[in-house]
């Protein structure tokens, strides 16, 4: 880390605090209001209150971020990692100006470039230069500025030849890599990243790890990177901070932060509410949508592993399916993947009901520990999976071992507990 | 590359270049920074026509289609069948003046009215100045408007040199105040309801045919003059700040109209007025709008 200005902050958050109303999320029509405002000056229920909502939610708040303090330093790498709902991403979309804190303020010096998501703001009719120009204005940057850097940035984005092709004929993979070398060629200060590199191949995520690591440790620019993936956050950061219910709870070392970013769990919780959690990908809870997931039959989601785990999911659809496919994606809870279930199909389904599922699942091939999996509903086979709904949830449980002739799990066995193998027969000779 | 100069013996109070606060105020726009994104603003005046005439077969010979077609229709609807006054001008450059300027205005307001809803996806990943997606509706619509005046333009020459009835008056001068005018009360009305839109989705729907009600309430299909029987009825059309506009710019070009430069200042003042609560109105919505959505 380059330590030539000494220490000067360029970030410094103080008492950040941010505020969600619970249940009057959405833009509602005037006669909806005008009529709920009627019936409340009669004194009558209010029509427009839905059935089956949770009324203690209703108008409650909920603190996103409460009281953040930090402050970060030219140059520095800083890593953001805390369980879904810690506070990671409204913090970013604060320091990105999306929206406003409720208390609390930030102060910055320099420019920020944010990428929340990628791509966003290109327009798929528009050539790839044309959304060079586009974005970097997008982030902040003048026709100049870009012109400056054009073949800087596009050289490394490897899509010379299709530059002056429409983005809707790139690839998702090219997308991302002209995406993010628009942004990492920005003359900002300060640059915010979100999960962004999950998305593209092995290699180019090297080189964009590679290129950030640069633009902080050589260019003295300060990069803030939220990401699932702790190897990712090990290779890139200088520091790291553990967000855990809107708090920063560790804020130092690396290595220390992904320890106490372990001991958090998740796993006291048993109900889920994904209306309003955000997606994977754009498109996906539009057309079906997951309502709520519950841990059935248990206070804390820790399962034996001669226990089944037992699942409930309500979800509804806006179009007629003959029918959806369901998996699974299990991870290790540092977000290592240990693998998929085969899809099952959940039937057919119509607009207008509110479908209930129950499934279960044997997690009797997990070694001890805490795992997450993602709920993934796809149309087609795996092989041309459409995704139709992937909440960014991560739904924790624990495997405990009922085994007691086994220790505790060493670390290098790895995740898949199987079963004894099958003895067939032993000899002796001699 | 950025310039990290060493630090300056100014106090650190003073060198934060952003300072991220709650949302307070009345009137918290940053003219400065909209200034300094002059360059997106104009990228998304030529996005917007790109993606408006990509895969059309017409592409923008539509700019000058769809006035010329409003404009035979009016003069065979308004000017033959209900045989409605001109003030003695060609008919049909009459009601081509009216739909020029009435067409610019509309689209301003229908172009910006769904501001935060079109752009909600955008809104949620980056941030820039939010108004310079308004402004550059408007701009488009000033460019449109302008290749529909050369075309009123030559269809003015066609008509003067067969002889026809109409002289320019000393109100041209006025004619880029008044242009500028409709402009920014478009844009202000249409930031209004894009403001209200995000919490009364039903505004959007009411907001296009609201725009063509107001059309029939302007000196658009008749001179203001044939009104002049009932004052009643002229006084409520003075209210209407868009009446003015249009009958300078007939006055300007084809030497008829009822203007007065108390009806002009009239106008001016409302569009400051309301383009002064629009921008109110829309500084407020910006910073909270993505946890409504």
């Amino acid at each position: 880390m380059a330590q030539a200005n000494e220490k000067r902050p360029v970030i410094q958050v103080s008492g950040l605090k941010k505020q969600y109303k619970l249940g009057q999320i959405g833009g509602g029509t005037l006669t909806h209001d005008l009529q709920s405002w009627w019936a409340r000056v009669r004194g009558k229920e209010d029509p427009n209150t839905v059935i089956g909502t949770d009324s203690r939610l209703f108008g409650q708040t909920f603190m996103a971020l409460n009281g953040v303090d930090l402050t970060v330093y030219q140059g520095e790498a800083l890593g953001i990692i805390g369980r879904n709902g810690a506070g990671k991403s409204t913090l970013l979309k604060i320091l990105s100006r999306i929206t406003a804190p409720t208390e609390g303020e930030i102060r910055l010096r320099g420019r920020v470039a944010s990428m929340l998501e990628v791509g966003t703001g290109f327009n798929n009719e528009m050539t790839g230069r044309e959304n060079i120009y586009m974005n970097g204005a997008i982030l902040g940057m003048t026709k100049a500025e870009v012109d400056a850097k054009l073949d800087q940035i596009i050289e490394f984005s490897e899509c010379g030849e299709f530059i002056d092709t429409p983005v809707k004929r790139y690839s998702s993979g090219m997308f991302v890599k002209l995406a993010f070398a628009v942004a990492a060629h920005l003359d900002s200060e300060i640059m915010v990243m979100d999960e962004v590199l999950a998305v593209g191949d092995m290699k180019f995520q090297q080189k964009c790890l590679g290129k950030m690591s640069d633009v902080a440790g050589q260019e003295g620019r300060t990069v803030l990177y939220v990401s699932h993936n702790m190897s990712t956050i090990r290779q890139l950061c200088t520091r790291c901070v553990v967000l855990d219910k809107g708090k920063v709870i560790f804020d130092g070392d690396v290595e220390q932060a992904i320890a106490v970013y372990m001991e958090t769990t998740d796993v006291n919780v048993v109900h889920y509410d994904l209306t309003h959690v955000s997606r994977m990908t754009g498109s996906a809870g539009k057309r079906l949508r997951l309502e709520t997931l519950d841990f059935l039959d248990k206070e804390s989601s820790v399962f034996e592993d001669k226990e089944k785990v037992r699942v409930r999911i309500t979800w509804r659809v806006a179009e007629p399916f003959s029918g959806v496919n369901m998996k699974l994606n299990l991870h290790f809870r540092d977000s290592t993947p240990v693998g998929i279930t085969h899809p099952v199909d959940l039937g057919p389904a119509v607009p207008g009901k509110l479908y209930t599922t129950d499934f279960t699942f044997d997690p009797s091939l997990l070694g001890e520990g805490q795992y997450f999996f993602y709920i993934d509903v796809f149309d087609g086979s795996l092989a041309q999976a459409v995704c139709l709904d992937k909440p960014v949830t991560e739904f924790a449980f624990e495997v405990t071992n009922a085994d007691l002739s086994m220790p505790e799990w060493a670390a290098g066995w790895g995740r898949i507990h199987f079963p004894p193998v099958q003895v067939l027969d032993t000899t002796a000779e001699g | 590359m950025a310039d990290y100069r060493p630090q300056s013996p100014a106090t650190p109070e003073e060198d934060w270049t952003t300072i991220i606060r709650p949302r307070t105020g009345w009137f918290d726009i940053d003219l400065a920074e909209l200034w300094r994104y002059r360059d997106l603003t104009l990228m998304f005046v030529k996005r917007n026509f790109t993606v408006l005439y990509k895969q059309t077969v017409l592409g923008p010979a539509w700019i000058i289609l769809n006035p010329l077609i409003t404009t035979v229709l009016f003069n065979v609807v308004f000017g033959g069948l209900a045989g409605l006054s001109t003030d003695g001008s060609p008919s049909f450059l009459f009601y081509m003046a009216g739909n020029t300027v009435w067409t610019f205005f509309s689209s301003c307001i229908n172009n910006t009215a769904n501001t935060f809803v079109a752009n909600s996806q955008v809104f949620g990943k980056v941030y820039f100045p939010r108004l310079t997606t308004p402004i550059s509706q408007a701009l488009t619509s000033l460019i449109n408007f302008f290749i529909q005046f050369i075309m009123y333009a030559l269809f003015w020459v066609g008509f003067a040199l067969t002889g026809a009835e109409m002289h320019l008056t000393p109100w041209l001068i006025a004619l880029p105040l008044v242009i500028v005018e409709v402009m920014l009360l478009g844009l202000g009305v249409g930031i209004i309801v894009s403001s209200l839109t995000t919490k009364y989705r039903d505004l959007a729907i009411a907001v296009g045919f609201g725009v063509q009600l107001w059309m029939y309430i302007s000196p658009v299909v008749y001179p203001l003059s044939s009104l002049s029987e009932s004052p009643r009825l002229r006084a409520l059309m003075m209210l209407n700040p868009m009446t003015a506009p249009i009958e300078v710019f007939r006055m300007a070009t084809l030497g008829t109209g009822t203007v007065s430069v108390g009806g002009l200042a009239y106008s001016v003042v409302f569009t400051l007025a309301a383009l002064a609560l629009g921008t109110i109105l829309f500084s407020r919505i910006e910073k909270t709008f993505m946890d409504t959505v």
